[in-house]
């Protein structure tokens, strides 16, 4: 499999230069156009603008406005022609330009991409990836920065993904764009320009797997996308303070991946949900409720989530009060009853 | 007095009146363009009239006996559920409605699978591939843009495939036709709206629906061209499709047509029309009833002897018979159904809740 990455590599000898999620998002996307001739790619402004946020840049120019193509401003009318188009055996890939914008989509989305197939016993597969910018961190004004997951993971039919690194966001979306089924793909948009230095491979875990991102002995911090970074900067954090944290990156929000993150907290005994999205009716209610009936008997404490606050989403200036720190991620890890285990940790 | 009307504009607009070929007292108009169909093609209209009506009555009396969840009755609309499938192509798509039972049945899809998501067994009951017939869709207007999607697809992959789209009068107050219309014009999509203005939203009528003077007028805006035809003139309705499918598939683009129809029959079985209509405009209606006019025309022109008469109207009480008859005992259900279908490969999750469904299901017939 190669990335854009390594093409570039083959014309230089140098090193691999660090890659951005943005742009291992726009070598997946490349690269799926290349190998597969059913794929296209269309959206608002992802044509010859490439996108508001470049994912798409020079796709059109190199694919032809047959493979890549700008739509009209409507949200419905993309998700619902790109069913349409897969019914006719073509595989869309389509941008919606913010988490909110998506909205005016949703019928088309719950009503018939999550349930054709199972409306037709499998006759009608929509083999289709809604690519959706989403979360806070960038001070957008209203509207730019909903943390949308649980909307499309309380859908069954869909798969929900979503990638915390430059290398994982090449690997999934290319994962992605293979899987039969309709792929809700959530890009952590605060983190489109976090470069890694890495090779792009569609190899490694599969699209229904969580890795552990960190291994660690104390205490698991759970957490997806935008605040994967964020948990892996507490767990440096944690260690100065005593506690060995291990940091699981769920990669696939729906369907669950059961096996990784039970065995790790069954493991460390202790758990904290990371998310932006607010606390209530979350999606870490599902995962704290799920490893709460699979491991209750090798819980020191009770699992705790640190989300967002109940609350619309914040105008830019006051964001920072709403997302997860590292401060409120530390302060969450204290309150998991320690005390009981006195040798375990910080007095 | 002429009214000015950029050129343009005028290649869009519908005529001021209906177009019709066969009035409603059976005797042909002044019209000829479009032109009448052959007729072999009008004895087809009238043969899948009768038979669809017979099916649609049937469906119907299945709801009394319990067979039948609920259903909703094209009756009095079959010029264009049968007009427009038989204006498709072999190799066409028919993106209906709930409503469009006989249309969904005239393009040869089984009446009992069809019948599966009335019956209650399944949402689905037929493969769509088959007869090029996607599923009955429920939520108003969300086929529109599944029908410009396939139409677009074609092209993209060079092939001669035109999508038609069944709509009702509702169905345009919603957002999904507005951008069905519009995309489809922008990509010159090979798709037929086909809007069957039965007069009501189930208790709502027309007139609160939109202020337009004719849903025909929507296209405009969208630069389609529309055309308003009688949707009671099976003639008529089959041949503006046919027209329309003929442009689509040679590069023309899309067409809006309204057919002028009335649903005879309340919404559904469980809806009381009394409430919200009278009689009086029903009778008018049952006036210029499809299959009458149509019956008259053939056989004032002899095209339509007694003994056809009479084996058309045998085809459609076998066909009803045969539908009885298949429909009296419930179809076998297999509870695995209900995982086997939600994703390409049943999650962990899903397995473990089918192991469930059966232990239960183990445990009720030991304590039985």
């Amino acid at each position: 499999m190669t990335g854009v990455l390594e093409r570039r590599a083959e014309g230089s000898a140098g090193p691999t230069p660090p890659v951005t999620m943005a742009g291992a998002l726009n070598a997946a996307l490349a690269d799926s156009l290349a190998a597969d001739d059913r794929v296209v790619v269309f959206g608002e402004d992802v044509g010859v603008l490439g996108g508001v946020f470049r994912v798409t840049d020079g796709l059109a120019r190199r694919f032809g406005e047959n493979r890549v193509f700008d739509t009209p401003l409507a949200e419905s009318a993309i998700v619902g022609t790109a069913i349409g188009m897969a019914m006719n055996g073509l595989v869309p890939v389509v941008e919606m330009q913010f988490d909110a914008f998506a909205y005016p989509a949703f019928e088309q989305v719950v009503s018939h991409l999550a349930k054709m197939r199972n409306r037709t016993r499998g006759s009608v597969q929509l083999p289709i990836v809604i690519r959706i910018p989403y979360g806070g961190g960038i001070g957008g004004v209203e509207h730019h920065s909903d943390s949308s997951e649980a909307y499309y993971t309380a859908t069954p039919g869909l798969r929900v993904v979503t990638p915390g690194t430059p290398a994982d966001a090449y690997r999934l979306l290319r994962q992605a764009i293979s899987c039969p089924d309709p792929v809700v793909f959530l890009e952590p948009k605060r983190r489109y320009w976090a470069k890694e230095t890495t090779s792009l491979s569609v190899d490694g875990p599969g699209i229904d797997r969580a890795v552990i991102r960190r291994s660690g002995r104390d205490v698991t911090l759970i957490t997806y996308g935008g605040t994967v970074a964020t948990a892996l900067d507490t767990a440096e954090a944690a260690g100065g303070e005593g506690w060995d944290v291990e940091v699981v990156d769920l990669r696939s929000l729906a369907p669950f991946d059961d096996a990784t993150v039970t065995e790790s907290v069954r493991r460390t005994g202790r758990a904290v949900v990371v998310h932006e999205a607010p606390s209530f009716g979350g999606y870490g209610a599902e995962v704290v409720a799920r490893l709460t009936e699979q491991c209750f008997h090798h819980l020191e404490a009770p699992i705790l989530r640190v989300a967002g606050f109940d609350i619309p989403y914040p105008p830019p200036k006051l964001e920072q009060h709403h997302l997860p720190s590292v401060d409120r991620i530390l302060d969450a890890i204290a309150r998991l009853q320690w005390d009981d285990r006195p040798e375990v940790g910080r007095a | 007095m002429t009214t000015a009307v950029p050129p343009a504009v005028a290649g869009l607009l519908p005529t001021a009146n209906p177009v019709g070929l066969i009035a409603p007292d059976g005797t042909r108009t002044g019209c000829d363009d479009p032109s009448l169909p052959d007729v072999d093609i009008l004895r087809e209209l009238y043969r899948g009239m009768v038979v669809g009506r017979r099916l649609d009555a049937q469906c119907t009396a299945l709801t009394k006996q319990g067979r039948l969840a609920v259903y909703p009755s094209s009756r009095g609309q079959e010029a264009c559920e049968v007009g427009a499938v038989l204006a498709l192509r072999d190799q066409d798509w028919l993106f209906p409605t709930y409503r469009d039972s006989v249309a969904v049945l005239q393009r040869g899809v089984d009446p009992v699978e069809a019948l599966s998501l009335l019956r209650g067994d399944w949402h689905c009951g037929y493969d769509p591939y088959r007869h090029r017939v996607a599923p009955q869709c429920t939520p108003l207007a969300t086929n529109a843009l599944h029908a410009v999607g396939l139409a677009c697809a074609a092209v993209l992959k060079g092939e001669d495939t035109v999508a038609l789209v069944l709509l009702g009068d509702g169905a345009t107050s919603e957002g999904d036709t507005s951008e069905a219309l519009n995309v489809a014009g922008v990509r010159r999509a090979p798709v037929v709206f086909l809007v069957q203005n039965n007069g009501y939203a189930i208790s709502v009528p027309l007139a609160k629906q939109t202020a337009a003077p004719a849903l025909a007028y929507r296209g405009v805006g969208y630069g389609l061209p529309s055309v308003l035809v009688d949707g009671n003139d099976a003639a008529a309705v089959h041949a503006v499709v046919r027209a329309a499918v003929d442009r689509a598939a040679t590069g023309g683009g899309p067409t809006l047509i309204e057919a002028l129809t009335y649903r005879v029959e309340p919404h559904t079985n469980a809806d009381d029309a009394g409430r919200y209509r009278d009689e009086a405009e029903v009778a008018y209606w049952l006036q210029r009833d499809p299959i009458v006019r149509l019956g008259a025309y053939l056989r004032t022109t002899g095209a339509l002897d007694p003994a056809a008469q009479a084996a058309i109207e045998a085809e459609a009480e076998a066909a009803a018979a045969d539908l009885r008859a298949r429909t009296a005992e419930d179809a076998p259900l297999d509870v695995d159904d209900l995982f086997a279908f939600v994703y390409a490969d049943a999650p962990p999750t899903l397995l473990a809740q089918r192991a469930l469904l059966h232990a239960e299901l183990a445990d009720g017939e030991a304590g039985g």
